[in-house]
């Protein structure tokens, strides 16, 4: 981790423009900071992406197997809890839902979610999937804080329950001096009708999804960091032997 | 080994041209860290060339399949993302070290007299390695690949009468198409390449022919020992391989801190809309050329008219060709130069460098009056060469390097 440290300490300074090229939105977001060595978690964000997400939103770049073996699934076990019909293991992540009706539903085909967490960010999916109100204007009842009129349902309702105005995102938490109760925090703070999990509960589950999100964005990440580490340290060594020598053939000149 | 190399040199001049190159190719021996570049780039170029073979084994160069052949080599190829990463960051590395190696030339007047051909043949790489680099950009086929060739390639369609049938005939469609990301594919692996190796080999070849200038900007060939060896002059090989070792390692360093650790660069190397594949009928809110390419995006923003914004930014490129007959100064250093020579060659690295900014960020009134100013600014520093280059007063140059 020291080393991830360093170098992006040396980089921020030489780049020290810090605007991202891609452009950021003007909502404020909450932020969350992933960790996708966590297999439960990462466990728990797949079997919400299974059960909620995947009806609608492939994940076609993925295979199965890959998140079994990543997630520390056994193959059994996943194959008897995780693949829907006839899907086999070694296949890629898709579904059926066929993309013209699909757009005729929503207005737009729901997208493939593989790179998802790359192209938005983990604060824009923990955001937004936390951003839902309900707004009786709207087709499927529902509106978004981070995505205005998006055509999702609010898929998670069951879980978070229906909010009944736009949720305060990216705020820090009031905290009632006399009471020492939390009076305003980030996300929903009143209900329409109240879901199966606590918003404690729920922003947990919501973790852990955009934790699997952004594993399956970039599934080679913890064996790239475990390699760059040797190969850091490798040159690390090289530097001393090619310095020495370096030296040693100078050493006449001048 | 040495009855092979023998019968080897029979027949091919090997120990010849390795002496000549290497082992009695005299390099003043006054070089600094600014004489790295030059083979770090080859460094990279290799990479470039290496890493490329092995992609090309698991792309898919057609619109329907490019997206996801990208994704296929990042998870289901072996080290697929090893090889992916290497080649996108090698190639911002490129522009850095060319960069820095375009930089070192301006500083110390590398370009000029007797190494005018040289500089010549190092501007035409670039330009060949920036065709590279843009058509490279395409072949991922994400929302960034396609509306980045699509405002690129539009920019020919702003040059008066043959522009619309020009840009026509570079996409061969009428919009960036499956077509296009063929074409440049067959460009990308294999015509430019070929192209930039033969335009290195000459670039070498005509510094191997004239001598390597130095931080002094003295002929060390005037100078020569009773045999005929510069006397500042010691052979490339051993010392000064030994001596890029070393910056060979710590540059690996860096980049593959990089490559393991920060591929995407916070969008910089790899822009986050190139994560959502080729889309005709969305647009990007805010499309925006890789860095590299950036100071010279800013200028053509900068100009009101698209025409003559596309002069501008041509010429921006097109004057550091004629930097060898723009220069009259009786110097090469800057260390000997004027204070004029050095505040400009200041000026001109803050220009492009803030270019280089405004050209990623969204244009707005302010920040484009800033862009005009520091495109003046950098014109400034060609345009005005010849006067101030000879009316300001000089440092006396050693005879011997220091």
């Amino acid at each position: 981790m020291m080393i991830k440290e360093i170098i992006l300490v040396t980089f921020l300074s030489v780049f020290s423009f810090s605007v991202f090229a891609a452009g950021g939105t003007n909502i404020p977001l909450d932020h969350v900071k992933t960790n996708i060595a966590d297999n439960e978690s990462l466990q728990n964000g797949l079997s919400t992406f299974v059960n909620y997400c995947f009806t609608c939103h492939s994940m076609q770049y993925a295979r199965y197997e890959r998140a079994a073996v990543d997630l520390g699934i056994p193959n059994k076990i996943f194959e008897d809890n995780i693949l829907i019909g006839d899907a086999k293991i070694g296949q890629l992540m898709t579904i059926s839902m066929a993309t013209d009706q699909a757009k005729m539903w929503f207005g737009n085909p729901p997208p493939d979610l593989t790179l998802s967490a790359r192209l938005r960010g983990p604060d824009w999916l923990y955001s937004y999937l936390r951003g839902f109100y309900i707004d009786p204007k709207r087709p499927y009842g529902v509106n978004n804080v981070v995505f205005k009129d998006v055509g999702m349902p609010h898929v998670l309702a069951d879980l978070q329950g229906v909010c009944a105005e736009p949720p305060q995102l990216g705020v820090t938490p009031v905290v009632d001096p006399l009471s020492g109760n939390i009076v305003k925090q980030s996300g929903c703070n009143e209900f329409v009708h109240e879901g199966s999990m606590s918003p404690k509960e729920y922003d947990t589950a919501i973790y852990d999804l955009v934790n699997f999100l952004t594993y399956v964005g970039e599934p080679s990440r913890l064996q790239s960091e475990k390699i760059g580490r040797n190969v850091l340290i490798f040159l690390a060594f090289l530097f001393i032997f090619v310095y020495f020598l370096n030296k040693e053939y100078w050493r006449e000149i001048h | 080994m040495s009855k092979l190399i023998n019968w080897i040199d029979e027949r091919l001049p090997i120990v010849e041209a390795f002496e000549k190159h290497m082992s009695k190719y005299y390099a003043p021996k006054n070089f600094n860290i600014w004489y790295m570049f030059g083979v770090l780039s080859m460094v990279v170029l290799v990479n470039q060339l290496l890493t490329g073979i092995w992609l090309t084994m698991s792309y898919n160069p057609t619109a329907e399949g490019a997206f996801a052949s990208i994704e296929y080599i990042m998870r289901d190829v072996e080290y697929g993302w090893l090889l992916r990463y290497l080649h996108s960051t090698g190639a911002s590395a490129f522009f850095i070290v060319v960069y820095l190696h375009m930089f070192r030339g301006l500083m110390y007047g590398s370009y000029k007299k007797p190494r005018e051909l040289i500089w010549i043949f190092g501007m035409t790489i670039y330009l060949a390695l920036m065709a590279e680099a843009f058509m490279g950009y395409l072949l991922p086929w994400g929302q960034m690949s396609y509306w980045g060739a699509q405002v690129i390639v539009n920019l020919f369609g702003a040059i008066p009468y043959i522009g619309e049938g020009l840009s026509l005939w570079i996409r061969g469609d009428y919009l960036i198409s499956g077509i296009t990301l063929n074409r440049f594919f067959a460009l990308h692996v294999v015509a430019l390449p070929i192209v930039i190796l033969a335009l290195v080999v000459l670039h070498i070849l005509a510094l191997h022919t004239v001598g390597s200038n130095n931080p002094d900007g003295i002929e060390i060939k005037k100078n020569k020992d009773e045999n005929g060896i510069p006397k500042d002059g010691i052979p490339f090989h051993p010392f000064y391989t030994v001596h890029d070792l070393v910056g060979i390692v710590v540059f690996l360093f860096v980049f593959c801190g990089v490559v393991f650790f920060f591929p995407e660069m916070g969008g910089y190397f790899i822009e986050k809309p190139n994560f959502e594949p080729a889309n005709s009928l969305k647009t990007p809110d805010h499309i925006a050329p890789v860095w590299y390419f950036t100071p010279f995006y800013a200028m053509l923003r900068a100009v009101p008219d698209a025409f003559l914004g596309v002069v501008i930014m041509g010429a921006a490129i097109a004057i550091l060709f004629v930097l060898p007959w723009l220069d009259r100064s009786p110097v090469k250093s800057i260390r000997y130069k004027g204070w004029i020579s050095k505040l400009a060659l200041g000026l001109l690295v803050v220009s492009f460098a803030i270019l280089g900014y405004l050209g990623v960020v969204v244009a707005t009134p302010e920040k484009t009056m800033w862009a005009r100013i520091l495109t003046v600014v950098y014109f400034a520093y060609f345009i005005l060469m010849p006067w101030y280059t000879t009316i300001e007063k000089t440092k006396p140059v050693p005879e011997r390097v220091t």
